[in-house]
């Protein structure tokens, strides 16, 4: 299995260019389980971990202040969580979904690229990604491509990326404190989840965000749950802190959990994944309401 | 002649927290372990495995994989030397499968290539040709007479009944319950690994991760076709075993590779194999019924247990007979009828996994006692030290107690320790979920229960249990240095420290050198039963003390006594002696079990502290508390370690460690989906170690190793009650178990006491 190392981002869209059975590899920490397990066997790898281009982290200044505003914030595909973590995601929820992503170990060498390319169902950033409508940059020799991740994503473990393209960063717009991630499992760290769920409320932009992961085939997004929190914003106003009260928020968790398409396997029932993703919507949406 | 200087204080004695040799190997990552070996010019060795949990073997064919690349041997049933079985306590498997399968991942063929790559590749090339039958996965459903015969010796390993007192007896206060234990598995670090050398005399010499070189021995030369002399065995670096490395894995078939190619042979499971390579602790269904009076003295027990043995015996028979002599706690309980069955089935094997037996029924015996005390509407605490064992008072096979501290002193001193101070709740990880973010307070709810247990230390029931020591006492550069050989297996416990400390104790030697363990010495027996430290630590302790006279003798010889000299003056000969060492004999098991079968017993309490999140399921345990008679702590950190290792491994099973099956195949061979504890699940462990010395013991000095994995789990799973209130008759507790409150239900009907074999379906 030869490795051609890359330093620049020209030279390995080259690579990948050049090399039609190509696989990038940065953390390896997905893809060096596929090789393990018999699953994937790989013949030519571009190693992209040494490309700076893929680093770059734009959270903004606006944001640490705490701002809303039209902040842009992007995030490289080579980023990996240690980064996000120390030096701020530009999301909360994306910070918390950091957190959450395996061990030291793997968050040191895990990047935000990797999990976007993987698409797997329990990709811990995937909801949140799809919650903020994030746009997923992609790159090649032949130019540039940005997707929304909603259609990004297409099913488990697949996406539209092209095998000669690199996942160059992630953007969306700064959505403000208002976001959180939850991600239920059996242990208290290291653990795919079970079910997850990111929440965002953009209150500059009137704007509900939901998601689910591991509860379907790909990140599902909660429209119902997501229109019934925005009317509920509506009409209390967005700016004025509040909390909702139980049946508000029960409603909220049933149509959240309504929106799941779970099934039932060795982490668990899809009668608990509905129950849960229920209980942790309303949570979310207990903890959120009062951030506006 | 000139007096002694007094001699400089010995470092690292008895009693003392000396440090261990090889923790800086093990965590700088230099440490060798039995995977790391290597030779020039070997061959890798790989096993096809069946896919099926029961089958026959219609044709094998070889050819294409024979004609691979790198490819230099094949071997199946056909190509073996002899029809020897093989098997723990029962040789009941072949080496290799021929004419049937039992169970998903038994070892079929055997590859040997140039390297690892080329030997994955050639397994998928070997075709086995199946007709699957149907497979027999409910172990209830195999004891029931019309059930398929899996053996042709019927479906039963083991039948053991333990009949004390009145059988009869009667009570005013009655409880029952059913209770299931799912499979759990050792999960060592370090995967199963050897290399094998040919030797030039047709022998082979086999360097392996084991807990028992000399029973290994007693296995592999038999399959081999060869005399014991001409296989020779040296302990590579083990990662960790936990009863796994009890039975033979690996072992036959490197030395068959390694002698057909004439090459080194090495062979290392990956992860996935390794889960279908060994045995896993044996799932349990048990029906317990418990009468008290209303002051809430113990009247009787009656139990029926039956245990999955899976496709083959390994230690199932000894596993079934703890399970029935402990089956009643560590309680003074005058009458009880234990019947404890262990049965042939289509799923994995099981055998060996710390807490033996003990842990199974223990899970059972302590839920019951606290549904006992709720009926009596007694203190839990008080219920239990009420009816603890003390010496002089009878277990249930009318053996006494012995050398223990009395229970109700664990107990009283496990439940009077610091308490956990009040949850966090503005740090998520510390909350039920940990980084999942899942609660800062909704939901949670604390729990606090306490649960005791006990087992034996050393084989039981007859078995000739010995150990082997040779102890070298040599001058070397002026300075005595003392060499210490057993073929004790230190599989992490701190055996080798143990040896060292006590021969430095006794030698007054600074310099002791434990040597590598192998054959060349008899057996010191397994790292197994709690038992080393006792026989190993006892073997080593006779030695030194034989070693030890020859030194006063030779001071004595020049007039002196042996405190005058310097030890070193006295080696101008060096002093060698070898000690076979045995425990008290036991005795064999009879018809009711009513015998003095053990060496003697460990106790101990564990107290769990946990937060449930109820709305979620998911759990945080926050404290673990523990007493334990240890009788003599000769390394206090060992024995911490082995009390918060042991712990970790109840927490395990209590909430989340199990080997899913379903039809007799795993679900979860990984860790991706078999959850081990994390240090973010892993509470902080208070230990307060009780040294109550047993006179048999090196020093007093009982073992350790598996108490704490025997009350800690239903420790905390009656934590998990009394936050929750729900049943949780079943461990691993899943989230569903405390959400929808789930109760198991095995689907047979069966009167606590009765023979599981004429159960009755409940439908
Ligand atoms: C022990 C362990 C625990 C884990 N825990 C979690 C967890 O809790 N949550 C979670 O979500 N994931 C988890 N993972 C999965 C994994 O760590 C993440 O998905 C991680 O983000 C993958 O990133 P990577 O850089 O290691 O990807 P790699 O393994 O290097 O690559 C994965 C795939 O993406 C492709 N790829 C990588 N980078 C790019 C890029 N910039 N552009 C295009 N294609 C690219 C590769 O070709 C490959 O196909 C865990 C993995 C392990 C081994």
């Amino acid at each position: 299995m030869p490795v051609q190392v890359v330093r620049h981002l020209d030279e390995a869209l080259d690579a990948l260019a050049a090399m039609p059975r190509a696989e990038p590899i940065a953390g390896g920490t997905d893809l060096m389980v596929e090789i393990n397990f018999g699953r994937r066997r790989v013949s030519d790898v571009v190693a992209i971990d040494r490309v700076d281009e893929l680093k770059e982290l734009r959270t903004g200044r606006e944001f640490r202040v705490g701002a809303g505003g039209d902040t842009r914030i992007r995030v490289g595909g080579g980023v990996t969580y240690t980064q996000l973590l120390t030096d701020g995601a530009g999301s909360v929820a994306l910070w918390e979904a950091s957190r959450t992503v395996g061990s030291p170990q793997i968050r040191n060498a895990g990047t935000i690229g990797g999990n976007l390319a993987t698409s797997s169902p329990a990709g811990d950033t995937l909801p949140v990604f799809a919650a903020l409508d994030a746009t997923v940059v992609l790159r090649s020799r032949e130019g540039e491509r940005r997707v929304k991740f909603g259609e990004f994503m297409t099913g488990p473990k697949r996406n539209v990326r092209r095998r000669d393209e690199l996942v160059l960063a992630a953007e969306w717009d700064d959505a403000g404190p208002a976001q959180t991630f939850i991600k239920v499992g059996t242990r208290n760290a290291m653990v795919i989840a079970v079910a997850s769920l990111a929440f965002v409320i953009d209150a500059a932009r009137r704007r509900v965000g939901i998601a689910l992961g591991s509860c379907g085939p790909t990140i599902i997004r909660a429209a119902d749950a997501e229109r019934f929190a925005q009317g509920w914003l509506e009409e209390r106003g967005w700016d004025r802190p509040r909390r909702p009260t139980e049946a508000e928020r029960g409603e909220l968790g049933r149509l959240v959990a309504a929106a799941a398409r779970p099934i039932d396997d060795v982490r668990g029932t899809a009668a608990y994944r509905r129950h849960v993703l229920a209980v942790i919507a309303a949570r979310a949406f207990d903890r959120l309401a009062v951030m506006t | 002649m000139t007096l002694a200087p007094p001699r400089t204080r010995l470092r690292g004695v008895v009693g003392e927290s000396a440090p261990r040799s090889d923790a800086p190997p093990k965590t700088q990552g230099s440490f060798e372990y039995a995977s790391d070996l290597a030779r020039d010019g070997m061959l890798h060795g790989a096993t096809v495995r069946s896919p099926h949990a029961r089958a026959r073997i219609v044709r094998i064919d070889t050819s294409a994989a024979r004609a691979m690349p790198g490819v230099v041997a094949v071997l199946t049933s056909a190509d073996l030397p002899t029809d020897e079985l093989f098997g723990l306590m029962r040789r009941d498997q072949l080496v290799l499968a021929r004419g049937e399968v039992r169970y998903v991942g038994e070892p079929v063929a055997l590859v040997a290539a140039e390297d690892t790559e080329q030997a994955r590749l050639a397994t998928k090339a070997v075709k086995v040709e199946y007709e699957p039958l149907p497979a027999v996965t409910d172990p209830v459903a195999a004891l029931q007479s019309g059930a398929p015969q899996l053996h042709s010796f019927g479906n039963v390993i083991e039948d053991v009944r333990v009949v004390h007192g009145d059988p009869k007896a009667k009570a005013d206060i009655v409880v029952s319950g059913e209770y299931e234990i799912g499979m759990q598995d050792q999960a060592p670090l370090g995967p199963e690994a050897g290399l094998a050398i040919p030797d030039a005399d047709g022998g082979v010499t086999l360097h392996i991760a084991t807990q028992w070189m000399h029973e290994d021995l007693g296995q592999i030369a038999p399959c081999l076709g060869l005399p014991r002399e001409k296989v020779r065995l040296v302990l590579a670096g083990v990662g960790g075993a936990f009863g796994a490395r009890e039975d033979v894995t690996l072992q036959i078939h490197l030395c068959l590779l390694a002698l057909a190619t004439r090459k080194p042979v090495r062979m290392v499971y990956g992860r996935e194999e390794s889960f279908y390579g060994h045995v896993h602790r044996h799932p349990a269904r048990l029906w317990y019924e418990h009468g008290a009076k209303r002051d809430g003295t113990l009247v009787y027990v009656r139990a029926t247990i039956v245990l999955d043995g899976g496709a083959y015996a390994s230690s199932s028979p000894a596993v079934v007979a703890n399970a029935a002599c402990f089956g009643a706690g560590p309680y003074r309980v005058p009458n009880a009828v234990i019947h404890a069955v262990g049965a042939y089935t289509d799923n994995p094997p099981t055998g060996a996994m710390r807490g033996f037996g003990a842990v199974q029924s223990c899970f059972a015996y302590e839920a019951q006692m606290d549904r006992l005390a709720k009926a009596l509407g007694m203190d839990p605490v008080e219920l239990r030290a009420k009816n603890a064992l003390r010496d002089g008072d009878e277990i249930i096979t009318s053996q006494p107690v012995e050398g223990s501290e009395p229970v109700a002193n664990l107990i009283r001193r496990c439940a009077a320790m610091r308490s956990p101070g009040e949850p966090d709740t503005s740090d998520p990880a510390a909350m039920p979920g940990g980084v999942g973010n899942i609660t800062r307070g909704e939901g949670v709810r604390r729990g606090t229960a306490l649960a005791a247990g006990f087992k034996n230390v050393c084989y039981s029931h007859g078995f000739d249990d010995y150990s082997t020591a040779r102890v070298r006492l040599v001058r070397e550069r002026g300075e005595p240095v003392a060499y210490v050989l057993t073929a004790a297996a230190e599989v992490g416990q701190g055996i080798v420290l143990v040896c060292e400390q006590i021969a430095r104790s006794v030698l007054e030697v600074q310099r002791v050198v434990v040597e590598t363990p192998n054959t060349s010495i008899d057996s010191a027996g397994s790292s197994s039963a709690s038992r080393q430290t006792w026989m190993t630590g006892g073997a080593v302790l006779a030695a030194c003390r034989e070693v030890r006279t020859e030194l006063e003798r030779r001071a004595k010889a020049r007039g002196r006594a042996l405190e005058d000299f310097e030890v070193a003056d006295l080696l101008d000969e060096p002093i060698e002696r070898t000690v076979k060492h045995r425990h008290r004999p036991t005795e064999a098991r009879n018809e009711t079990t009513q015998n003095h079968g053990h060496v003697a017993f460990l106790f101990a309490a564990h107290r769990a502290t946990v937060d449930v999140d109820v709305e979620t399921g998911l759990v945080k345990v926050v404290q673990v508390a523990t007493s334990q008679d240890v009788g003599k702590a000769i390394n206090p950190v060992a024995v911490v370690g082995q009390l918060e290792g042991g712990i970790a491994q109840g927490l395990g099973l209590a909430v989340m460690e199990e080997l899913q099956l379903r039809d007799g195949q795993i679900r979860n061979a990984s860790f991706t989906d078999y959850l081990l504890p994390t240090m973010l699940d892993m509470p902080p462990v208070v230990c307060d170690i009780v040294e109550h010395p047993h006179r048999d013991a090196p020093f007093g000095a009982k073992g350790v190793g598996e108490p704490p994995t025997i009350s800690s789990t239903p420790a905390i799973v009656a934590a998990i009650r009394a936050a929750t209130g729900r049943e949780l008759n079943r461990v691993p507790v899943r989230p569903d178990d405390i959400v929808f409150g789930t109760v198991a239900r095995s689907g047979w009907r069966v009167t606590p006491g009765d023979d599981p074999r004429k159960a009755a379906r409940t439908e």
